[in-house]
């Protein structure tokens, strides 16, 4: 996984809300057995027509935005299904920062897997956001993980909260399977005390 | 004394391997439900890594989501893709040994079924998959959640999870239900009030009378959508009737083992006094049948109702319903019941259990589709479509016109050849009414088994309980 420490982009305004799982990469591509090669169908149906060409109107077709690497969304991004391709396909889109007033939670989950900081902020953060998001590239947002805070282009600072085991994992670029088998006698312990306790289990 | 606890807190408590000092927790795993969509970049990884599954005893693959619901497809699918993705589970679940349901088992089914049908599922239990609707598990008041391919990957090589507790959320439907209503109008009256996020960050308890009334099945129901709610995981504390349920199962303990277990099942519950972050009750008897109109779970009426219209609404939603009433086709002011509809699926890991069958053809039978509406049937599991065509139940759908298919996720989410075209709409007892969610383009009214037979009969929206009152 990559690191994510500090990042200043584009960022893409997407103010619907409820932005699903379904509308992030559609059903047809989670036929893949594989990580990689996702971005190109990123929003898909929203951002082709059936026969494949891009919908100008789409934000992420617009010249402005085809190199956004943040997303500020509407309330409640990511809801749906628990498919990691969401992730993915921002990623390999170039998206590592989305920001909102609020995430479904295993999307929210996901995302940390995968070097993609989701921000939440509130609601009066989230609309001084936006509006530099829909001037594009004359607006850039940074994004500090360290620091804990977004900066808007007017240098507006907005501190947000994140999980110290999850920030700390970002910043280094950690793989929690790793980490966890490093607690296996524990692991072993609690098996154990379980066979004893709950056999049936 | 130790304080008054939730049956979440207890549940949670049995399982913490290791806390750290942030609070961040190791919570150990009982129960790994896998499938093919979410899982092979998982194994994968451990083949990349030289790790093993630490625990293939307590893993279950099952192919669902891909499997045609057409006879044939034991010996061939024609999509390219989706029979690459079936053979990689049959190769990852044969080469890590984990337990294993193939397309050619009778068991085979939609994993949510599979699981409880064979006892895999049992009160006081952590049963997690790469699936959102996992949360269908937390009926038997087990701790039961949707988690990402990486997850899957943890879970295969440790049997943990990395995971910080969630509050607790107190649903209450009290009172009894009217006639016509079921589990799956509790489940969407409730995400109706409390929004697709209302449960964020919650793990939600149903209780109540009206829960208590509710069969297994029903309680699956409910459950299954906590995740619609937004609600981390959603859980029923187990009673008579889920013991009952889980006894002589194949994987249910047996002999001492059951009374060791059923004496644990039994200190299953909320203690009085336990602390709630939220409650939210709603009383039975205000619950109607009802349908959605839009594009998102919380877009919920009774069916008496009329199409809203986007000035109905505050905030951002003001541009989401304008989008779904596009995307759906609607106009403000109209009638649900003026809705026609092209298609009625009754199937999914909602509502394709016995039950859901034996409500939906109780309605039907004797009656016919209505001219130029396609009516689709995909029970659960193997096991279900044997009993249902042991009961008769096959043939009353058959009789009415109904497609009788064999068992799999099919077009609840469309990745088989089982889709809507284009603007089509139909009634359906699944999840998600997200658009394209059943094909890009097509239309989805969520609503119950009874609800879905009810516009099969017309073609339109149709209040059950006006078919009831024929029926008398």
């Amino acid at each position: 996984m990559d690191k994510f420490t500090t990042l200043t982009g584009i960022a893409a305004p997407m103010p619907l809300v409820n932005i699903d799982t379904d509308m992030i990469i559609p059903k047809q591509f989670l036929k893949t057995i594989k990580r990689s090669g996702l971005g190109v169908n990123l929003f898909d149906e929203m951002r082709y027509t059936p026969d494949g060409k891009e919908i100008p109107d789409f934000v992420l077709n617009q010249p402005a935005w085809r190199e956004s690497q943040i997303i500020v969304a509407g309330d409640n991004f990511g809801c749906g299904s628990s498919r990691e391709h969401a992730p993915w396909a921002l990623l390999d889109f170039g998206i590592r920062c989305v920001i909102s007033t609020s995430f479904a939670d295993i999307f929210f989950n996901n995302c940390f897997k995968n070097g993609i900081l989701p921000v939440v902020l509130p609601q009066e953060a989230v609309d001084h956001l936006m509006d530099d998001a829909k001037k594009g590239a004359n607006a850039r947002i940074t994004v500090d993980l360290e620091n804990q805070t977004v900066s808007a282009s007017d240098g507006t600072s907005f501190a947000f909260e994140v999980d110290a085991f999850k920030k700390h994992c970002l910043l280094n670029g950690l793989d929690d399977i790793g980490l966890t088998m490093e607690k296996s006698a524990a692991i072993d312990a609690f098996e154990r005390a379980n066979a004893m306790a709950r056999p049936w289990a | 004394m130790t304080a008054p606890r939730t049956l979440y807190d207890k549940i949670w408590d049995d399982h913490v391997v290791h806390t750290s000092e942030d609070g961040t927790c190791l919570l150990y795993i009982d129960r790994h439900l896998v499938h093919e969509v979410t899982s092979p970049q998982a194994f994968e990884g451990l083949r990349m890594t030289g790790r093993k599954v630490r625990a293939p005893e307590k893993t279950i693959a099952v192919p669902d989501h891909n499997v045609p619901t057409t006879a044939g497809r034991e010996t061939h699918i024609d999509n390219e893709e989706s029979r690459i993705q079936v053979e990689a589970l049959d190769k990852n679940a044969r080469e890590f040994g984990v337990v294993y349901y193939p397309v050619t088992d009778i068991r085979q089914g939609i994993v949510h079924i599979v699981g409880p049908e064979q006892g895999w599922t049992l009160p006081g239990m952590t049963v997690v998959c790469g699936d959102s609707h996992t949360a269908t598990h937390g009926a038997f008041g087990s701790l039961a959640h949707g988690i990402g391919t990486s997850e899957v990957e943890h879970v295969l090589a440790t049997q943990t999870l990395i995971q910080k507790k969630s509050k607790n959320m107190k649903v209450e439907i009290t009172g009894k239900l009217r006639p016509g209503v079921t589990a799956k109008d509790i489940t969407l009256a409730v995400i109706g009030k409390t929004g697709t996020a209302g449960g964020t960050g919650y793990v939600i308890e149903y209780c109540g009378e009206a829960i208590r009334d509710l069969s297994m099945e029903g309680r699956m129901t409910v459950c299954n959508m906590a995740i619609e709610g937004g609600a981390r995981a959603g859980l029923i504390a187990p009673d008579e009737k889920t013991f009952q349920y889980v006894m002589g199962r194949p994987h249910a303990p047996k002999g001492a083992k059951w009374e060791a277990a059923l004496a644990y099942w039994k200190t299953l519950f909320t203690d009085e006094g336990a602390h709630f972050d939220k409650v939210v009750t709603i009383k039975g008897e205000d619950i109607a049948p009802v349908v959605t109109w839009g594009t998102s779970p919380e877009d919920v009426l009774p069916i008496t109702a009329t199409v809203p219209a986007a000035e109905d609404f505050e905030g951002g939603k003001v541009q989401a319903a304008q989008r779904s009433l596009d995307y759906m086709g609607l106009t403000p002011g109209m009638k649900l019941t003026d809705i026609r509809v092209d298609a009625v699926f009754i199937g999914s890991c909602t509502n394709g259990r016995i039950e859901d069958l034996r409500a939906a053809a109780a309605i039907l039978k004797g009656r016919k589709l209505a001219p130029g509406v396609r009516g689709m049937v995909v029970p659960g599991s193997g096991l279900v479509r044997l009993q249902a065509e042991e009961e008769g139940l096959a043939q009353i759908f058959q009789d009415a016109g109904f497609e009788w298919r064999l068992a799999g996720c099919s077009m609840c989410l469309g990745m088989n050849p089982d889709q809507l075209a284009p603007g089509e709409r139909c009634a359906a007892t699944s999840n998600r009414n997200f658009e394209g969610r059943m094909g890009r383009g097509g239309r989805t009214h969520l609503m119950s088994p009874v609800m879905a037979a009810a516009a099969a009969i017309t073609g339109h929206l149709t209040d059950v309980r006006e078919i009831m009152a024929e029926a008398v």
